[in-house]
Order: C-alpha cells, then sequence, then structure tokens
C-alpha cells in the first residue's frame, strides 16, 4: 500500500510564444500529513509557479509542460484538488477577496462550493478558532472596512472550513507588520497540528521557515537545488544558494555594532 | 542646532462620506524629535501607528494640523526662496514602493536626472555624468540608464531610488520602509550598501521600520511610536532596555534565527 500524501511528480513548465522557456524545471515535492515543507527561494525562482501548476492555475503566457500530481499514490487532476483536497491562503488578501462581497458571502461561498449548508453554530466556531473574538460583526463587513490582519484571519478560516487535509500557504505573512505576522504564524502552527494537515509553506523569509517548517526545499532558477530537514539546512546548507538565503537571515540578528 | 526638528506636530486626516457626516480621524498627536547632521534616527512602529504621517510631514510633503517643523532652527513656512530650495535639495525621500514611486515611461536615466533638473543648476551633460556617477554609488551597471523600470528587479529599481535620493547631495535622507518589499537577502544587500554610503558621505537618516531587527542593524538612536504618539526612545545599542508595553510587542514579534530543537527529537524518532 502507498503511504499517504500528495506527490507533485516532475512538474516542469514552459513558456509559450516562439521562443519558449523553462521557468520551472522537474520539481518533485511529497506532502505528508501533519507535516510542514517550505518552499524557499528568492523573488522570480518559480514557487508561486509551482504552486499554480499543481493546482492548474497557471498565468496566461505559461503552461504545464511535465509532471504529474499523485494523491495517496493514485493520478490526481490539478482542477480536483482545489477547494477540497487543498485549500490556500495567498499573499495580500487585500487582492485576495472580492471587494464587493461581504465577509458572510465569502463563508458562503465556501460552503456552497463544497455542498454545505450554512451551519451557524461551525461558522462561529472556526472563525473564533482563528482568534477572531466577535465573529457575528465582522460577517457582515466588506474587504475595504477590516485590516489585513484580519482578512487573512479569514482566509485561514475559509481554508479551514473547507475540512482539505492539505494547505498551501503561499507568502501568508508578507505584506503584513511583524506584530500581526506573528499571531498569524501562531494561527497557522496551532491549525495545521490541531487538524493535522500536510502543509506547502512558500517563503522568501527564513525567519517565518524557523517557525513552522519540518522540511525545507530551496529552489533556485525553476529547480530545486537541496532538500533538507529544517535543522539541517539551518546548521549545515550545502548549496550555496541555501547558504546565502541562510547567511542574509541571520545578518539581520548579528550583534555587530550598526557603524 | 540640529539639522530637522519636529515640534508638537499633530496631523488630522478627514474623510468624507457620500452620505452622512466627515470622519475626523487623527493620525499623529503632539510628536517633538530632532535630527542631528549625520545622526541616524529609526522611527520604529507596527502599521498605522503613523510612523509614515511623521516621516512626510518632516519631510514638507504635507502640513502638519498644528505644530511646526524646523529646518536649521527655522520653521518651514517661514523659509525664504533660497532656503526653501537649499531644504528641497538637503531633505529626500525613498518610499517602500519603488515601482509605484518611478514613472514606467521614463529611463532609469531620466529618473534618477530628474532632481538635478529641478534643484540642481547642472546642464544635460552634467547630469549625464552625474548620473553615471550615482549609478556606480548604489552599485547598478552603467548601461542602467537606458532601461525602463519594468525591466528592473524589484532590488535593482529600489537602488535606483536611493540613487535618485542622493542626486542633490542630501544631509538628510529619509528612508520610510525603503526595504521592507524586499526579499531577506536583498533587504540585507540595501543595508549594507546604506551602511557604506553614510560611512563615505556623513548623511543623517530618518529610518522608519516596523522590523526591530534593522534598528539595532542601522541606527544610533531610536524612537518608537504607537497610536499617534512617540512613547519611548533608546540608544540602539540598549534596545533591550525598552520597556512600552507597544516596544516589547515588537521586540517579541521577532522571529526564532534558527528553528527550535524539537526537529532533532522527530528525526531520532523517525530514524529509531
Amino acid at each position: 500500500m502507498t503511504a499517504p500524501g500528495l506527490a507533485l511528480q516532475a512538474l516542469s513548465v514552459t513558456t509559450t510564444g516562439p521562443a519558449p522557456r523553462r521557468v520551472l524545471d522537474d520539481l518533485s515535492l511529497t506532502l505528508v500529513p501533519g507535516r510542514v515543507l517550505a518552499l524557499v527561494g528568492a523573488s522570480g525562482s518559480g514557487k508561486s509557479t509551482a504552486v499554480s501548476a499543481a493546482l492548474g492555475v497557471l498565468s496566461p503566457g505559461l503552461r504545464l509542460s511535465g509532471g504529474e500530481i499523485r494523491l495517496d499514490g493514485r493520478p490526481a487532476a490539478p482542477k480536483a484538488l482545489r477547494g477540497r483536497i487543498v485549500a490556500s491562503v495567498l499573499q495580500n488578501p487585500r487582492s485576495a477577496f472580492n471587494p464587493l462581497r461581504s465577509m458572510r458571502d465569502h463563508v458562503q461561498e465556501t460552503l456552497r462550493a463544497l455542498g454545505r449548508d450554512w451551519d451557524a453554530r461551525r461558522v462561529h466556531d472556526t472563525l473564533s478558532g482563528v482568534g477572531i473574538e466577535t465573529p457575528e460583526q465582522i460577517l457582515p463587513l466588506y474587504p475595504f472596512e477590516m485590516s489585513g490582519g484580519m482578512l487573512q484571519r479569514v482566509m485561514i478560516a475559509l481554508a479551514l472550513l473547507s475540512e482539505a487535509p492539505y494547505l498551501f500557504a503561499d507568502e501568508p505573512t508578507t505584506d503584513l507588520d511583524l506584530v500581526v505576522q506573528a499571531r498569524i504564524l501562531d494561527l497557522l502552527a496551532d491549525a495545521q497540528a490541531r487538524h493535522g494537515l500536510g502543509m506547502l509553506l512558500i517563503t522568501h523569509d527564513m525567519g517565518v521557515v524557523a517557525r513552522l517548517a519540518d522540511e525545507v526545499a530551496v529552489l533556485d532558477r525553476g529547480r530545486i537545488v537541496e532538500q533538507a530537514p529544517v535543522g539541517d539546512l539551518f546548521h549545515a546548507p550545502r548549496h550555496p544558494v541555501s547558504r546565502m538565503l541562510i547567511d542574509a537571515h541571520l545578518s539581520l540578528y548579528d550583534p555587530e555594532p550598526a557603524r | 542646532m540640529s539639522l530637522l526638528a519636529a515640534r508638537a506636530l499633530s496631523k488630522t486626516y478627514h474623510s468624507r462620506a457620500l452620505l452622512g457626516p466627515a470622519r475626523a480621524r487623527s493620525a499623529l498627536s503632539d510628536a517633538s524629535l530632532s535630527i542631528a547632521e549625520g545622526e541616524t534616527l529609526a522611527l520604529l512602529g507596527r502599521s498605522g501607528c503613523g510612523k509614515s504621517t511623521l516621516a512626510r510631514l518632516l519631510s514638507g510633503l504635507e502640513a502638519p494640523s498644528t505644530g511646526e517643523v524646523l529646518f536649521e532652527g527655522t520653521a518651514l513656512p517661514d523659509l525664504d526662496r533660497t532656503a526653501r530650495a537649499r531644504m528641497r535639495a538637503a531633505v529626500q525621500m525613498v518610499f517602500q514602493d519603488s515601482p509605484s514611486a518611478t514613472n514606467p515611461r521614463f529611463t532609469v536615466g531620466r529618473i534618477i536626472a530628474e532632481p538635478l533638473r529641478h534643484l540642481t543648476p547642472l546642464d544635460r551633460t552634467g547630469r549625464r555624468a552625474r548620473v553615471a556617477e550615482l549609478l556606480e554609488q548604489v552599485e547598478l551597471p552603467p548601461e542602467m540608464a537606458a532601461m525602463r523600470p519594468s525591466q528592473l528587479s524589484g532590488g535593482q529599481l529600489q537602488r535606483v531610488c536611493i540613487a535618485r535620493a542622493l542626486a542633490p547631495r542630501p544631509r538628510l535622507v529619509i528612508l520610510d520602509e525603503a526595504v521592507s518589499n524586499l526579499d531577506i537577502h536583498l533587504q540585507a544587500s540595501a543595508l549594507a550598501l546604506l551602511r557604506r554610503l553614510r560611512r563615505e558621505t556623513g548623511m543623517a537618516f530618518l529610518f522608519v521600520t516596523h522590523d526591530l531587527r534593522l534598528v539595532r542593524r542601522f541606527a544610533d538612536r531610536v524612537l518608537v511610536m504607537d497610536e499617534g504618539r512617540i512613547v519611548e526612545e533608546a540608544a540602539s545599542g540598549r534596545l533591550e532596555t525598552l520597556m512600552h508595553p507597544a516596544s516589547v510587542r515588537l521586540r517579541t514579534a521577532i522571529l526564532p534565527p534558527f528553528p527550535p530543537p524539537r526537529e532533532v527529537e522527530d528525526r531520532a524518532r523517525n530514524v529509531g
């Protein structure tokens, strides 16, 4: 029997047009329930492309040129994963929410997509579970009436409401200030542990990796150049790109004087 | 005498609703500070604490509701024409979002030359030479002068904005979250660049940030802001003495440099 897991196998993505260029090269990753795998790399290294390819939502101008997704050993269509098997938390909640729809509408849409009825108790419990103290008061609000941190909480709540066993978190705290970031990361860690989620964490911030990840894959120009348990990567990075990311991160903690 | 100072600055913004009464929101209350020649002062606080408002008032981009900004001891509205021109050249600003702070139709050369046209007597040839010098100063290749913002990476474009700020040889550069949109490794190299520039030019900096780690790396002194007020001050070597709840929140929000040691146990268990 195959072990449970969500495997991205040898995914390649190419630009369309007269001179095709590979932007993702033979990427393989396996998510396991209850574990957090971080995919790290500089801007433009292909992190978000990997996520879009896995979920079948590549931007125009890009196409999947090879590879497949396997769920518990069986081939799975990217489209079938979205929302049911994989929930997503995205960067910049401001653009992820429909500005013309209230929070209640967003919750309703999530439930309807999964064929569920409105369950006031469950909605209340999930929203309070992500630190929203008065869920009934935020339901009528529109995105512009809420802070970035509050919107990100609602996005996590929507992900949890879906009861999907896997979570893709793409730069979930990048646009938030550090105080809000710390709370959102606590929340993600808590939700991940409580629900035993298999999580793919996309980030350029090694501090976020240190806080959440069990395992780390380092992406450079569309290729995974190193994959290791988080402790090994921080204490003994092997690839020059991993070393550069770790050194830059640690330099922020370096107590050397300002001048 | 300080280079630039704020005396009891307050700023209230009025938002006009389509229906119903206008609402007033206080963004800054009773803020006073002074920046000495060559000093690096950090303004630290969370989103919405008023630090960017204070930075904009100090640069003269906006006028305070009450209080005054003093350049070399004279309140900004009292500066005569030549003193005002001197102040415009002496105080420059770098913003967080470099794509929206640059005109996408202009070449990099023209973007950097813009303050030279308005604030210096340089002619066309002189400006071109100065642009080349500035690109070198921010460690970008001279050919980049002919490129447009969309052809540059985020880190390169932020360096273009720093070059533009340096163009009129300012005595103070205000960095409003100028590195926070960049990847961590680019933040680290941008800070190294700014430190080098400070050593070479003796410029003063006002460094606006929400990241306490960057303060320790870059500033001499820090002012912590919360809910529109300056609540605490410390030398950057003594950040551990900050006691205000807002300061403590910012300190405890810093992520760990290393992952927790539980990893080792986990792996031992998996192997065993």
